[in-house]
């Protein structure tokens, strides 16, 4: 059995942004996930990490580009077959506060997708929804309850018992704990960890956190403007950074070891983030790049394997590398 | 800082679930709203009222024992006595199975207005939310063109054509027009919540797009709507008071509040009477509902509940 759960090929996003002009919020992606694994998905806001997770799960549809999920290939998907994928692949939201209807009760919004998908009746639905209230560690007479009741943490947990409500293999995080508090933060991530172990669940974990991104992830992906700048282990990316924009978001971590400053140079990056409305030529990350020259404005850097499993999309990421062993 | 074996450290039973004790009875949506609906004593006095003032619009003619447009020769104008509860008008008709018989007319324009309105601007509006785009925005532009014509004008010219005075004439020249705002009102709504990322939770988990409207949209919407309904109940009986009034509403021998304040408006002075009873009921049945509305407003907010 193929190892990889998705293969996203070339994968495009682009939405009109007025006046003839498009904003290319997912630009050619590619990425694999394989099961059972976690991949991290970094970048600034607005640098199209929530696009890109929408459009794998065929919520926005894809402007060009593959998306193959188990094998098929999900873009023709239509009527049953297209069920059977939303079975298959969840989504974690942002905002707890909006992701879910304030008309509903929890046991409700948790048995939306069962009432889609299995054929259960009530005493059943009932039954699973508790076992599910469970599960993510909330009481089942919290069913009868209303979301405003509930605090933070506590509606983001319904939302992730809502996804696993359909037993699905595939779930995209999408930044499921930037709206929470820091100690609300570590009980959510524990809880997705042990659920991935449990149920054996793949997830593709959007974030801006990057110490977050390291705890729960295998492989982390770095996006800017849309683009996928680099991809290797959790552990490579944190010790031996290559691309220049993701050394200057490692060198941002805050390191909790007071003792042991210093040892790191802090990388400043220059200006702001382009409109990926107006894009630079070229490598995107051009502009701000310490290390630019003439053939980053005229070519597109594709992302290419420097060493095994590390993946980046620089022209000079070879040389920067010597230099900073040299250095 | 030493090393302490683990073996040391032990769980001394503090249960996450113990501390998010509290539970309540199951109740669903609607009968929690009319719990709520109940603790409120504003609300629920302009419930009871307006339950009576229908039962007497529905029942009250016949007690006074004088049909509305039965004429007592012997008592024109007379003061409320025994005999004529509320008095007696010029003609000598009783003041009191009057009013009941225009409540009849004026409470089923402004329900009737109400709910007309309510469901077109909600269907219109709806349409318009949910498709977006291009019909958006010419269904938009349709309904700002209908509402900047003065609906004076459209009155007028539809009791000319109908040939007509009566509550239907009435009734079609209101909500011609007036269901616009309520268009407008919903489609601002459904924009607000399309954008909720609930419904982008239900589309992810697969709800097909009519349930996805039927069970997150509507029920959205619904209260607000409700709500406005009862604001707008007022109004209708009000422009149907006012229509009347001028003489370009119901005629005689029908009559109804407005048409009642209206003949009674000349012999003012010296019959204060005559006014005052169709003034009470239009004033109180709009109270009433406007005191509803906000009730009901509160009620069908879950967040409120506690």
């Amino acid at each position: 059995m193929n190892n990889q759960l998705i293969e996203v090929k070339d994968l495009c996003k682009y939405f009109p942004a007025g006046k003839g002009n498009t904003l290319k919020a997912v630009d050619h992606v590619n990425l694999t996930i394989n099961r059972g694994e976690t991949l991290g998905l970094v970048g600034e806001s607005g640098c199209g990490k929530t696009t890109c997770g929408r459009t794998i799960l065929k919520l926005y549809q894809p402007t060009a580009g593959q998306v193959i999920f188990d094998g098929k290939d999900i873009s023709g998907l239509k009527g049953k077959e297209l069920l059977k994928f939303k079975k298959r692949a969840q989504i974690i939201f942002q905002d707890p506060y909006s992701s879910l209807d304030p008309r509903m009760t929890i046991g409700e919004i948790i048995a939306e997708g069962m009432d889609v998908h299995c054929n259960y009746n009530k005493k059943e639905r009932d039954a699973k929804v508790a076992e599910l209230l469970n599960s993510v560690g909330m009481k089942e007479d919290y069913a009868n309850r209303f979301a405003h009741e509930l605090s933070g943490g506590q509606r983001q947990r319904v939302g992730i018992a809502r996804a696993l409500a359909v037993d699905p293999d595939f779930i995209v995080c999408d930044e499921p704990i930037s709206a929470l508090d820091v100690s609300i933060q570590a009980q959510v991530v524990n809880l997705l960890i042990k659920l991935q172990r449990e149920r054996g669940l793949t997830y593709l974990f959007i974030s801006h956190d990057l110490s977050m991104v390291r705890h729960i992830s295998d492989r982390v992906g770095v996006m800017y403007l849309g683009s996928l700048v680099e991809m290797t282990g959790s552990g490579e990316i944190f010790a031996h950074p290559l691309h220049p924009y993701t050394k200057v978001l490692m060198s941002a971590i805050p390191v909790a070891d007071p003792e042991a400053n210093g040892s790191e140079e802090e990388l400043e990056i220059k200006g702001e983030v382009p409109s990926p409305v107006h894009a630079p030529s070229g490598c995107k990350f051009r502009t701000r790049c310490s290390y630019a020259t003439d053939i980053c404005a005229q070519e597109v850097p594709e992302l290419r394997e420097v060493t095994e499993g590390h993946f980046v999309a620089c022209h000079h990421c070879g040389e920067s590398g010597e230099q900073q062993k040299n250095a | 800082m030493q090393n302490i074996p683990i073996e040391k450290f032990q769980i001394t039973g503090l249960n996450e679930n113990s501390m998010e004790a509290a539970s309540r009875p199951q109740v669903g949506y609607l009968r929690d709203a009319w719990m709520r609906l109940r603790k409120n004593k504003v609300a629920t006095a302009s419930l009871i009222l307006l339950f009576v003032i229908v039962l007497m619009v529905m029942i009250g003619p016949k007690l006074s024992g004088y049909a509305f447009e039965q004429i007592d020769k012997t008592a024109r104008n007379a003061a409320p006595c025994a005999k004529h509860w509320f008095g007696t008008d010029k003609l000598g008709r009783d003041i009191f199975a009057r009013v009941w018989i225009s409540g009849r007319v004026s409470l089923t324009i402004g329900v009737l207005g109400a709910l007309i309105c309510a469901v077109i601007g909600c269907i219109y509006g709806g349409i318009a939310a949910y498709f977006g785009g291009a019909v958006d925005t010419v269904m938009m532009r349709i309904v700002e063109i209908l509402i900047s014509v003065p609906y004076l004008i459209v009155v007028i010219v539809f009791s000319l054509v109908l040939q007509s005075k009566g509550i239907l004439t009435l009734i079609l020249a209101m909500t011609i027009t007036g269901w616009c705002t309520m268009a407008r009102f919903v489609r601002a709504q459904m924009l607000a919540i399309k954008n909720e990322e609930y419904i982008l939770a239900a589309q992810a988990l697969g709800v097909r797009p009519w349930k996805v409207i039927l069970r997150h949209m509507i029920p959205n919407t619904l209260s607000t709507v409700i709500v406005s309904i009862t604001f707008d109940i007022p109004g209708y009986i009000f422009s149907e008071a006012f229509l009347s009034y001028i003489g370009l509403g119901i005629q005689p021998p029908n009559t109804s509040w407005g048409v009642m304040a209206s003949s009674a408006q000349s012999v003012f002075t010296f019959y204060p009477y005559q006014l005052f009873f169709p003034a009470v009921m239009i004033a109180l049945t709009m109270l009433c509902f406007t005191l509803l509305g906000d009730g009901l407003r509160d009620a069908l907010d879950p967040k409120l509940r506690k």
